[in-house]
């Protein structure tokens, strides 16, 4: 039987005015288990929680109701009363005679006999509270970056600044990601590699930042602060600390025919390469689907070249086994494909092109170094369409395209419409839109820009057709504000297509536990208050995997991101939310009901061995929580039909004396 | 369609003990009189062939006894079943409540079972024996010689209503697979719709009241595999063992079919036990019916694997006020 | 609220990171609803069992309300999606039983919405006061 003491608080006037608290404070002598009954002008005052303290002390009580303001309020500041008089603090419950009773009702009776059910209602719960203990977990001070693009470059700068080791995952041979396709950069026009490179190579110096380049994530196991990651470092058959970069391999290598993935596949490689002269770590990779040598064993020119003695053809899949307090995905994005949209002849014309294969084609690095060239017959082009939204907001075909807005587009077509008309101004450049969304600093002022002083045209309306006919393209399209059908006739036909998460971030999810969105975004743990975080504790969100970005936006976030994991680093002991699920093993049956409808990954299975009649053991599958990541909503308990789950501080019992006592 | 009869059922049994496939076998032997039925399990062929029974009284699904069998020793159980027992096999599958490796199913292809309750109300009580051999019964009463019946006029409601002629889960079927079949199940549920809710309420109070928590329903139905029941766990606040009060045969029995929602695969076990022949299968079809029309066509134990509509969520799903105002009169 | 002499008891359970802020909130502004109205604080309205709802009636709760936050407002991102099926389909069944369906209600109301507590709370007590006792799901002995 529990000792329990009631503390009726005035607060001033406030509680006092229309609540008769003597009176409670005198009725709630009564209920059972109450040893101890007072009342207090403040009982938050310094002298109201000594006189908390003294009681508890004094009649020995094993709980206390404070009936008072919103548990909101001040219920920490009471936990923490009882704490320092040495009852646990999860003995206390506050009945909230104030936001929920004295200041809504004007009529003292009225008021004062409510009161007192609220008081009985937080005794009833007291009497079958248990004394919690916040679990504690340590925290490895490591993170692991899972993406190499601006967002994991710029999250895993700003954690290694902070004096914690980062590791970076980066699928591809180098890191740079997206932005290191890109020329320039809406709204300022300064080159991408020139803002971005040396940020990669802060990197590669960075002592406290390891890069797994041409790598990918496994396995992922354990939970916030804990995290056991086993990373798969796939063989490039060089080896990675004896490589200079000198690339003399990729000169010499005769397979030249190997499509040329950083430039979009508009010109070729070789089958030993470098993606690009920046790249991060500067290392030669093969291609193991072209290199004659691993495919036939004929070749080895590379090895023959090689002074650094880099080459090594047998090499296989290393694993490697790390541990980490954080992880942070930044999986980024890509072009969906144009395979079905055949409206605009992408697969039937060269000379019909994605935004990222312009781009290609503008930069000084590309394919024609640079020169505006049509793909086709490398001609220049005096004629220009630009697509907007090829696939974005595409609510009616959601079989091929996305229902949602990739946000970038407008501006990036304003950039690539504004620079072919500086560097080209004999070509007449035409935008189709269904809307032009602007809204960003300096977003609109650079837009109105490419209309006025670029003589961009920019037209209301969706192309309904491209066909090529002989070596020009038909535009065919609407012209909603003119009201008419226009005919153009096109050197070169590009299309905004919409973006979407990278493949790999699906499959990383399952992996982290992470929630996705039905078009594979993450999702964060809320949309607006913790935008940078997942709801899975320990993972956070970084750049384009959480939904389309900016690059002013993704450093941003990545920033953000960053910020959560050095909070989380930095320290030494993670203390749960006592009030979290448990399972009782014994009426456990396993259905993975819970499992299914917990929105953090925190309920795992196990097969246990039980005691069976006859001297047997049996083995079962049974529920387990991690307290660590569970966060106490009790979803769980619903879902488990035998009622094995249960809430800590919220038990079924505990409610159901509630409900009793309101309905006494 | 190819009759199953007891004696295919024991040749198969045969090959299969005989080959070592399977260590034992799940089956009905007979009780006082031939429709009085009881699950067994038989571990070798002489017993079988003197006590296994098979006729069109055989409708218990076995599926659920799977969830002990299969955790009593090694080798594999042979379980014969319905069509409509594999939906329920496949549902305890999902919830991982036995291993798979552990049963041999051999699916049997099933025209519908008889319910003796139907005959009785026919022909009257003081059946001996029924005759189950065509489809016309050939009934032995006590009082008034052989009778017959045609079997059409005393199937069991759920075999009436059949949703299911497929086998969805099975190692080898004996007989033809069948498909699934359009049915009328949901037609009594629309009826009690349609009423005002004081006929309903008056319609529920006077079956509800008749329930003697026996708890046969519970104990039958293959959703109900708790490894102990929450209406017998001090922890759950509710526990509590024989009806003393209209209130609380109304909580037992509207947990018990919320608790088996998005579960239940409708096999229709706990109406066909219930000894106060209380139609709980319209609790379960009215869950069916709404999770059918609230979210998408969803029949339990269909797919293994699959996400019950109570786990699961759309952020675009009916309120709960929408839901209480269908089917409104 | 009272009609010739009757008060329904009335349990609103209410998240403890929306509604029961909003609840807070209608008392900050002082804004009255009636003082049958007794609340019992959740972490999620996803915590609510339906046994908690019966358990009210079968102690002579005339009304239950269920407030949690507005769906995609979630504290715990899905909770109230799964709220929000569980009460549909059990506020169908006791529809079905012949229960009067004014009894129960979901509601939706966020930390920022006091007067929408206020309000609901009002609108929710009047309709079951004209309602009057709960007799459908009443438990004899428990009303000694």
């Amino acid at each position: 039987m529990q000792r329990i003491g009631v503390f009726v608080c005035w607060c001033g006037s406030n509680i006092a005015g229309t609540v008769d608290v003597v009176r409670v404070a005198e009725a709630l002598k009564s209920e059972p288990g109450v040893v101890h009954s007072a009342n207090y002008q403040y009982m938050c005052s310094q002298a109201g929680q000594q006189l908390i303290k003294d009681a508890i002390k004094e009649h020995n009580l094993t709980g206390i109701v404070v009936c008072s303001c919103s548990p909101r309020m001040h219920e920490a500041t009471f936990r923490k009363t009882a704490a320092a008089a040495g009852l646990n603090p999860y003995m206390v419950e506050i009945a909230n005679i104030r936001e929920q009773c004295s200041w809504i009702h004007k009529d003292m009776e009225e008021g004062t006999e409510k009161a007192i059910v609220l008081g009985r209602t937080a005794i009833a719960k007291v009497n079958l509270n248990a004394p919690l203990k916040p679990g504690e977990s340590p925290v490895t001070k490591r993170a692991l970056v899972i993406g190499g693009g601006i967002a994991g470059i710029q999250t895993a700068l700003d954690i290694a600044d902070a004096g914690f080791e980062v590791d970076i995952v980066e699928k591809k041979p180098t890191i740079g990601g997206k932005m290191a396709q890109l020329d320039k950069t809406f709204p300022t026009l300064d080159c991408a590699a020139c803002i971005l490179t040396p940020k990669m190579v802060d990197v590669a110096q960075h002592e406290k930042i390891r890069i797994f380049s041409y790598s990918e994530v496994e396995e992922v196991k354990g939970f916030v602060g804990n995290f056991d990651v086993k990373i798969r470092k796939k063989a490039r058959y060089v080896k990675e600390d004896v490589c200079t970069g000198c690339g003399l391999c990729t000169e010499k290598c005769p397979m030249k025919k190997v499509p040329n993935d950083f430039n979009l596949g508009m010109d070729n490689k070789r089958a030993i390469y470098i993606p690009f002269a920046q790249a991060v770590p500067k290392i030669a990779t093969i291609d193991a689907d072209y290199c004659n040598m691993l495919k036939n064993g004929k070749c080895g020119v590379c090895a023959k070249v090689c002074t650094a003695k880099a080459i090594d053809y047998t090499q296989k899949d290393e694993f490697v086994e790390e541990k980490y307090g954080a992880i942070v995905a930044a999986t980024g994005f890509n072009p969906i494909s144009m395979d079905k949209f055949d409206e605009f002849a992408y697969s039937q014309s060269k000379d019909v092109i994605t935004s990222l294969e312009f781009e290609r084609l503008m930069n000084a690095a590309g394919p024609t170094a640079g020169k505006l060239l049509r793909p086709s017959d490398g001609v220049h082009p005096h004629k220009i369409v630009f697509v907007q939204c090829v696939g974005s907001r595409c609510s009616s075909c959601a079989e091929k395209g996305k229902e949602y807005c990739s946000k970038i587009c407008c501006m990036y077509t304003a950039k690539h419409a504004m620079l072919t008309r500086d560097k080209y101004p004999d070509t007449d450049v035409t935008v189709f839109y269904i809307d032009v969304r602007t809204p960003g600093k300096q977003f609109d002022e650079f837009y109105r820009r490419a209309v006025e002083e670029y003589g961009v045209h920019y037209i209301k309306g969706m192309v309904g057709k491209v066909s090529p006919e002989g070596n020009k393209l038909i535009v065919q399209g609407s012209d909603l504000i003119a009201n008419k059908q226009l005919k153009i006739e096109a050197d070169l036909v590009v299309l905004a297509a919409a973006i979407e998460p990278d493949k790999s971030a699906r499959p990383l999810a399952t992996m982290l536990t992470a929630s996705m969105d039905t078009n594979d975004f993450f999702t964060e743990a809320h949309p607006k208050l913790r935008p940078v975080e997942s709801p899975t504790a320990g993972i956070f969100l970084s750049g384009a995997c959480q939904g389309p970005k900016d690059i002013p936006e993704t450093v941003s976030q990545a920033g953000a991101a960053a910020a959560k994991v050095i909070g989380l680093l930095s320290k030494d002991k993670l203390t749960g939310n006592p009030c979290v699920a448990q399972s009782d093993e014994m009426m456990c049956n396993g259905c993975s009901s819970c499992e299914k409808v917990c929105p953090y990954g925190a309920i795992t299975y196990v097969d246990k061995e039980f005691r069976g009649p006859n001297r047997t053991t049996l083995i079962r599958r049974v529920a387990q929580v991690n307290e660590a990541i569970c966060q106490g909503c009790g979803c769980c308990t619903v879902a488990c039909p035998s009622g094995a789950m249960d809430l800590k501080g919220f038990a079924s019992k505990q409610i159901m004396a509630e409900v009793d006592a309101i309905c006494k | 369609m190819q009759k199953i009869t007891r004696e295919v059922l024991i040749a198969k049994a045969d090959e299969l003990l005989k080959n070592g496939t399977v260590t034992k076998v799940l089956g009905l032997k007979k009780g006082e009189f031939s429709y009085d039925q009881t699950p067994t399990v038989f571990t070798d062929i002489e017993s079988m062939k003197k006590d296994f029974v098979f006729d069109d009284f055989s409708g218990a699904n076995f599926s659920k006894y799977l969830v002990k069998e299969t955790k009593k020793g090694e080798g594999k159980t042979l379980v014969f079943l319905k069509p409509c027992d594999t939906y329920s096999f496949n549902q305890l599958l999902t919830e991982h409540r036995f291993d798979r490796e552990k049963v041999y199913v051999v699916g049997i292809a099933c025209d519908g079972m008889v319910d003796i309750k139907k005959i009785k109300g026919a022909l009257g009580d003081g059946v001996v024996s029924v005759d189950c051999s065509t489809d016309t019964l050939k009934v032995e009463t006590l009082y008034d010689g052989v009778k017959e019946i045609a079997k059409a006029d005393v199937l069991a409601e759920r075999c009436r209503n059949c949703k299911s002629k497929k086998h969805v889960a099975y190692d080898e079927l004996i007989g033809e697979d069948g498909e699934v079949v359009a049915s009328n199940r949901f037609d009594q549920v629309e009826e009690l719709e349609k009423m005002s809710a004081d006929e309903r309420f008056a319609f529920w109070q006077n079956e509800l009241s008749r329930c003697i928590r026996c708890n046969a329903c519970r104990d039958v139905c293959p959703a109900c595999t708790c490894e102990k029941c929450v209406f017998d766990n001090p922890n759950s606040g509710v526990q509590n063992k024989a009806a003393a009060n209209s209130f609380e045969e109304q909580m037992f029995h509207i947990i018990r079919a919320f608790h088996v929602a998005g579960r239940c695969t409708d096999c229709g076990e706990c109406s066909r036990v219930c000894p106060q022949q209380i139609p709980l299968h319209l609790l379960n079809r009215k869950f069916i019916k709404d999770i059918n029309g609230f979210y998408g066509e969803y029949q339990a134990g269909e797919v293994e694997g699959s996400r019950a509509p109570l786990v699961n969520y759309t952020k675009e799903d009916l309120e709960p006020s929408e839901a209480v105002n269908r089917g409104d009169k | 609220m009272q009609v010739n002499g009757y008060k329904p008891k009335i349990v609103a359970f209410c998240c403890n990171w929306c509604s029961y802020a909003g609840a807070d909130l209608a008392g900050s502004n002082r804004l009255a609803y009636p003082a049958e109205v007794k609340v019992i604080r959740v972490p999620c309205s996803c915590r609510v069992n339906p046994m908690f709802i019966l358990r009210a009636f079968q102690r002579g709760a005339d009304g239950v309300i269920l407030c949690g936050c507005h769906p995609g407002d979630c504290h715990y991102t899905s909770g109230n999606y799964y709220t929000r099926r569980r009460m549909a389909l059990l506020f169908s069944m006791l529809d079905y039983l012949g229960i009067e369906k004014e009894r129960t209600r979901v509601e939706w109301v966020s930390a920022a919405e006091g007067a929408k507590f206020a309000a609901t709370m009002n609108d929710f007590v009047q309709t079951v006061t004209a309602l009057g006792e709960n007799k459908r799901l009443e438990d004899l002995r428990c009303k000694k």
